[in-house]
């Protein structure tokens, strides 16, 4: 079911694949237990879950930051265009156009958002020309961090903050955007802004996007593609329109499964058994 | 009534009544806090960037400064002596950055202050092997460093500046400035701010971590060269300039770990008021006053405002 390749695109679309990987942190705690992705270019992948299931591991195990929190891949294979990533860092993934904007933001506190959005330039050789030219288009999909940009990134709000971790992973040139629960804490129409804004990158710049989201609801709305995981585990995977589509994830992520209303009990038995049967 | 008055009486009389003899004493701590402030400035920028607290800064600034000496001693001209001992404090940066910090990234605060207590004792030891345990004069005039000194006459009296006091004060502020610039305006200087916020994020945007680690590690080893040049020229070189490493401990808990201005202001501090307490108020302690006020003045400190003078403001957000 896993390595089905998405919208039947050629093995030369993809920009992504991550194939049967086991992530294991400290030595001992087993988090991934075989995962298997796609993401064609200039797609939006969606990997859905819950708490746990390990959607932070996945993304950290393709941007190579697990070895900062003595994680470790000890399956399986990531290519990005291609090209293996387990032995190189963080800082070399960048250079090559893979960015990772991780779950809750992560902004340079004392800095204030013009050198956050700069710092996100940090890889880049070609020039203060270049540069400027794509703080000045940050700018314009983000006008309020213009509004902004002098104030120290740790004062501002969660939103713009969101947007301000976007916006420094764009000042990379990215080929390819990881972007961890952007949902995180901001008001329901924050996070519309949010996702309209992603969905206008990828059609105007056509960078990808793999995100992780617990908003399984709005991530379908935006996401071409999505997975979702469970305890580690890849349990489905399908088009945004067939996941929203689909029985078990009306009943168990969208909430708006059955009609009349179950007891938990059934509920709980059911979604047990389904996992026995993934 | 006798103690009141020796404390808090006697010694401002004796400051109104000699006025020069005041301004020379505040000059004298002036000047040894400007040299605490620089060993504090080298401390600041590792802790900053890498939450390494470097128990070895003291010993670095000796040891480059045997280096320097060494060097010059050995026929090397002078002006090539310090280039070279800049390049032998770029490969000590680079290879502590190799051989620890890479090895015990993620450990423990408390391991990777041992790991550079250890590197303490070997710099110390492996800075005797070369260089020998005597002291040795800091080729001051070699330098181009002006010696002699001015006197001032002022309320009837004389203040004396030696001149290697004022190129001192005078470099310092020179030396923060850059610091200051390079922080602010450069690519540089930014990612190192970005790293002193938050590693993970500066390591997901591209920073490398191993690459400003060894950039910081070799901007406290200038510094620390400089120090040794100016602490050298007011004494001499010797293993003894390590203690004055500790003091720069109580510079930092006035100034705050994190504070470039905290670290000056915290030194220029403690130089004035250990000196001043010294002279006026040393007699009621039976003296010895200097070996200990830091440390006192530093206690209070971690009592009533632990984030020092000017500590970074946790930003918190509600």
């Amino acid at each position: 079911m896993a390595d089905k390749t998405p919208d039947s695109q050629i093995q030369n679309d993809i920009i992504l694949s991550v194939n049967n990987i086991e992530v294991i942190y400290d030595h001992v705690i087993l988090v991934l237990k075989g995962v298997s992705l796609h993401v064609p270019k200039g797609g939006i992948v969606a990997i859905l879950g819950a708490n746990g299931a390990g959607k932070t591991t996945t993304l950290k195990a393709i941007s190579n930051l697990l070895h900062a929190e003595r994680g470790e891949v000890t399956k399986g294979s990531i290519e990005f265009r291609g090209e293996e990533v387990q032995s190189l860092s963080p800082n070399e993934l960048v250079r090559r156009g893979c960015i990772q904007v991780m779950e809750g933001r992560h902004c340079f506190g004392h800095l204030s958002i013009e050198e956050n959005l700069l710092t996100g330039a940090f890889t880049r050789k070609d020039g203060n020309a270049a540069i400027k030219k794509d703080l000045e288009m940050v700018y314009q999909y983000f006008p309020r961090l213009r509004e902004r940009k002098g104030s120290q990134a740790g004062y501002t709000s969660g939103g713009e903050q969101q947007m301000c971790a976007i916006g420094r992973a764009l000042m990379s040139k990215p080929s390819m955007i990881l972007l961890d629960e952007p949902s995180m804490g901001l008001a329901p129409q924050l996070v519309e802004e949010i996702f309209d804004i992603v969905k206008q990158l990828n059609v105007d710049t056509g960078v990808s996007f793999l995100l992780a989201e617990q908003n399984t609801n709005i991530a379908l709305k935006y996401a071409t593609y999505g997975y979702i995981l469970e305890s580690g585990r890849v349990v489905l995977d399908g088009t945004g329109d067939e996941l929203r589509e689909n029985a078990d994830v009306k009943e168990f992520y969208l909430g708006t499964g059955g009609e009349e209303r179950r007891s938990f009990r059934t509920v709980k038995h059911y979604k047990r058994r389904k996992r026995w049967l993934a | 009534m006798e103690l009141l008055n020796s404390i808090f009486v006697a010694p401002f009389v004796d400051m109104a009544a000699y006025p020069d003899f005041l301004i020379q004493v505040i000059w004298e701590g002036f000047v040894a806090g400007v040299l605490y402030s620089l060993i504090a400035l080298g401390f600041v920028l590792i802790y900053k960037a890498s939450g390494v607290f470097n128990f070895a800064q003291g010993i670095m600034v000796v040891f480059s400064a045997l280096a320097l000496v060494s060097l010059h001693e050995a026929g090397v001209p002078a002006w090539l002596a310090v280039v070279l001992a800049i390049g032998i404090m770029g490969v000590l940066a680079v290879s502590i950055e190799r051989l620890v910090l890479r090895k015990l990234v993620n450990q423990h605060d408390a391991i990777l202050l041992m790991a550079t207590i250890g590197l303490t004792l070997i710099l110390k030891g492996v800075g005797e092997l070369i260089f020998g345990g005597e002291p040795k004069p800091m080729i001051t005039e070699q330098l181009g460093l002006p010696t002699g000194s001015t006197d001032w006459e002022v309320f009837d009296g004389i203040v004396i500046f030696q001149h290697i006091d004022i190129a001192a004060a005078v470099i310092a502020v020179l030396m923060v400035m850059a610091l200051g610039v390079f922080f602010s305006k450069t690519r540089i200087g930014r990612a190192l701010r970005a790293v002193a916020d938050d590693h993970q994020a500066a390591l997901s945007v591209g920073i490398s971590l191993h690459q400003i680690w060894a950039i910081v590690w070799f901007a406290s080893g200038i510094v620390a060269l400089v120090t040794g040049i100016m602490w050298g020229a007011r004494s001499e070189v010797s293993f003894a300039l390590e203690i004055i490493a500790l003091k720069a401990l109580a510079v930092l808990i006035l100034g705050g770990f994190t504070s470039i201005p905290g670290a000056i202001v915290g030194g220029l501090l403690i130089g004035i008021g250990e000196k001043l307490f010294e002279v006026y108020w040393g007699a009621l302690f039976g003296s010895g006053v200097e070996a200990w006020f830091a440390y006192v003045l530093a206690l209070i400190f971690l009592l009533f405002r632990p984030q020092g003078l000017f500590g970074e403001r946790i930003i918190e957000r509600v």
